[in-house]
């Protein structure tokens, strides 16, 4: 390795395309173009708009988490800036549910992963049957939102259940299933081996963790549901331990997410064990454009280390 | 004055004057210098604390690093918004989205707006008073007691040749009918160089089709519902735009390529339902 590589300043398509099979990569036995993923929770309802985030360089995209029935979410606030990076969200899931969704991506033609949260076991079948006959590439289970009552994390804090529920979607589709974890009262390590062992192929690490934001001027909680989930670059440092200390502790790939914003966030991502990360918040900072900058400058940082593909450097952190 | 450089992060304005514009429409004056700096058809995420967090059009103020917002009570949100008292506090962000441009090479500007949707023209109408001789404007309301800024247009533009008529749609004032009703016969009679559009869609639906039969290019600002205001909720998608990043102003260009301009738009579920005439 050599030392750091120079900061891209603009966007060279030329150099990207070039660097295609540099940037390719295999999740969970999807092959992907680049390992740049649409987090889930961002801008992911609507088909047109995926197609355009395809075209704006991602490598494959996670829909919003959808439920089996039609959720409004919260009234706003829902999204709160904190300045400098950060910001907290209580949306409350809101999605247009299992039937609508399916019609909304019933042509799909890009590599799309469907995102789904259910309250409980018996919500993953029928979540399943509505999408696995069409073009997608496989499941992330939200286990992780933090500000729903009896979906996400209160489902994902619960070991028994994940591991029933893991088993549910497994025994009903061959497409992969990735598990996206969080923050919550079980000890992540202890869940991703339980993930692993219920027959999960790959687990994204980390969701947002539970946080709020009081209004000193009025004394109020900003969120209208109060408590929210944090994102953005307060995330990354506990992203970048969780991923790095997942990666160790099991064998199924590990999909990075949490604050990324640059593409030295998306390069310490991968030294620490991720195949591939997820973005989100960057995009209410800088826009679409993010995913080809980010390209661009993991592209320059394998050249520069001379490194052919970016599986090269996939946890690299772990031999110091 | 507090200068603010982040405009995301949510500013606690006070509520400094009440100005009742019509029995259901007030403008709301505050100091907010990010605010006034604010371009023609730009908006504010209004947070109304423990109630709701709304989509507003910048108005203009004529004090200084002030800015105002201009509400109808409607629903939930804008109604307790409306109640609003002269010293009570809201909260701010932005101003975001895209605006309308103007040019010294549109010399005969037509603006065309509904209800509200003359809050981004009137902001509009100084920028084009400040570099052209002329300006015509055609606004709608439903009777004589809803005609909106009638005055505040005459003042802004009175020092260039301005026309303004105002239909309602009762006849209690001005034009019988609706604002495309006087622009039909306008644009048998005068030319122009661009029309200027802000109001509820469907009416904007038929401003554009005039436009294009008429061969004028058209900016309409566009209004969705809107959770983050930030590009990142896709709640106002427009087929693959955002009208909170890429809009709110989109051309003719932009408008002829939306097949859900006037047709659909997304609940707050993000449901996709059709715009019906009522």
């Amino acid at each position: 390795m050599k030392n750091n590589a120079s900061s891209p300043t603009t966007t060279n398509i030329k150099s990207i395309y070039k660097s295609s099979n540099m940037l390719s990569i295999d999740l969970a036995g999807i092959h992907l173009r680049n390992p740049l993923l649409l987090a889930s929770g961002f801008l992911g309802i609507s088909q047109e708009i995926f197609n355009r985030l395809y075209n704006d360089g991602l490598g494959a995209i996670v829909s919003k988490s959808i439920s089996v029935s039609p959720l409004d979410g919260y009234k706003g606030p829902t999204v709160v800036s904190l300045g400098d990076k950060g910001y907290l969200n209580a949306v409350g899931l809101a999605n247009p549910g299992s039937d609508v969704f399916a019609h909304e991506i019933m042509n799909n033609q890009i590599p799309l992963i469907v995102s789904i949260v259910g309250s409980s076991q018996s919500d993953f079948p029928k979540l399943i049957s509505k999408f696995d006959k069409l073009n997608i590439l496989g499941y992330e289970i939200n286990l992780s939102c933090p500000h729903v009552a009896k979906m996400g994390m209160e489902v994902g804090d619960d070991p028994d259940l994940v591991t029933k529920i893991i088993k549910t979607i497994k025994s009903r589709t061959k497409k992969p299933v990735i598990i996206k974890v969080g923050i919550g009262n079980t000890d992540i390590l202890k869940l991703a081996t339980i993930i692993q062992e219920s027959g999960a192929d790959a687990i994204t690490a980390i969701n947002t963790i539970r946080a709020m934001i009081i209004n000193v001027e009025t004394g109020m909680p900003i969120l209208s549901n109060k408590v929210g989930g944090l994102s953005g670059i307060p995330l990354k440092p506990i992203g970048v331990r969780c991923v790095y200390e997942i990666s160790k502790k099991v064998d199924i790939p590990v999909i990075g997410c949490g604050g990324i914003f640059t593409w030295e966030d998306a390069i310490e991502y991968v030294l620490a064990g991720a195949t591939a990360i997820e973005l989100g918040s960057v995009i209410g900072y800088t826009g679409l454009k993010a995913f080809n900058q980010i390209k661009l400058g993991i592209t320059k940082y394998l050249q520069k280390k001379d490194c052919k593909s970016i599986k090269e450097i996939v946890g690299l952190a772990h031999k110091y | 004055m507090v200068l603010h450089t982040n405009i995301d992060k949510i500013r606690m304005v006070v509520i400094e004057e009440v100005i009742e514009e019509t029995p259901s429409v007030k403008t709301f004056v505050f100091d907010d210098m990010l605010s006034s700096n604010a371009k023609p058809g730009q908006f504010l995420m209004i947070w109304i604390p423990r109630v709701e967090e709304l989509p507003m059009s910048v108005m203009i103020s004529n004090k200084k690093n002030h800015a105002a917002i201009t509400i109808r009570k409607h629903g939930f949100g804008s109604t307790s918004l409306f109640e609003k008292k002269q010293n009570d506090q809201i909260g701010v962000r932005g101003p975001y989205g895209n605006y309308f441009s103007i040019s010294k090479d549109v010399k005969r500007p037509l603006l065309v707006g509904g209800g509200t949707g003359l809050v981004p023209l009137m902001r509009l109408a100084t920028l084009i008073s400040k570099i052209q001789e002329r300006c015509t404007i055609i606004m709608g309301a439903q009777t004589q007691k809803e005609v909106l800024f009638k005055d505040l247009a005459e003042e802004i533009l009175s020092k260039i040749r301005t026309k303004i008529i105002v239909t309602t749609e009762d006849g209690s004032y001005g034009i019988k009918g609706v604002v495309t009703d006087a622009l039909k016969y306008i644009l048998k009679k005068e030319q122009f160089d661009m029309i200027y559009t802000c109001g509820p869609e469907l009416m904007m639906v038929s401003i554009y089709n005039l436009s294009v039969t008429h061969s004028i290019p058209i900016q309409a600002s566009l209004e969705r519902y809107m959770k983050c205001g930030i590009g990142i909720c896709a709640s106002c998608c427009i087929n693959d735009k955002l009208v909170c990043k890429d809009g709110t102003v989109f051309n003719d260009n932009q408008l002829s390529k939306m097949s859900e301009f006037g047709k659909v738009f997304r609940d707050k579920s993000g449901r996709p339902s059709n715009y019906s005439f009522n």
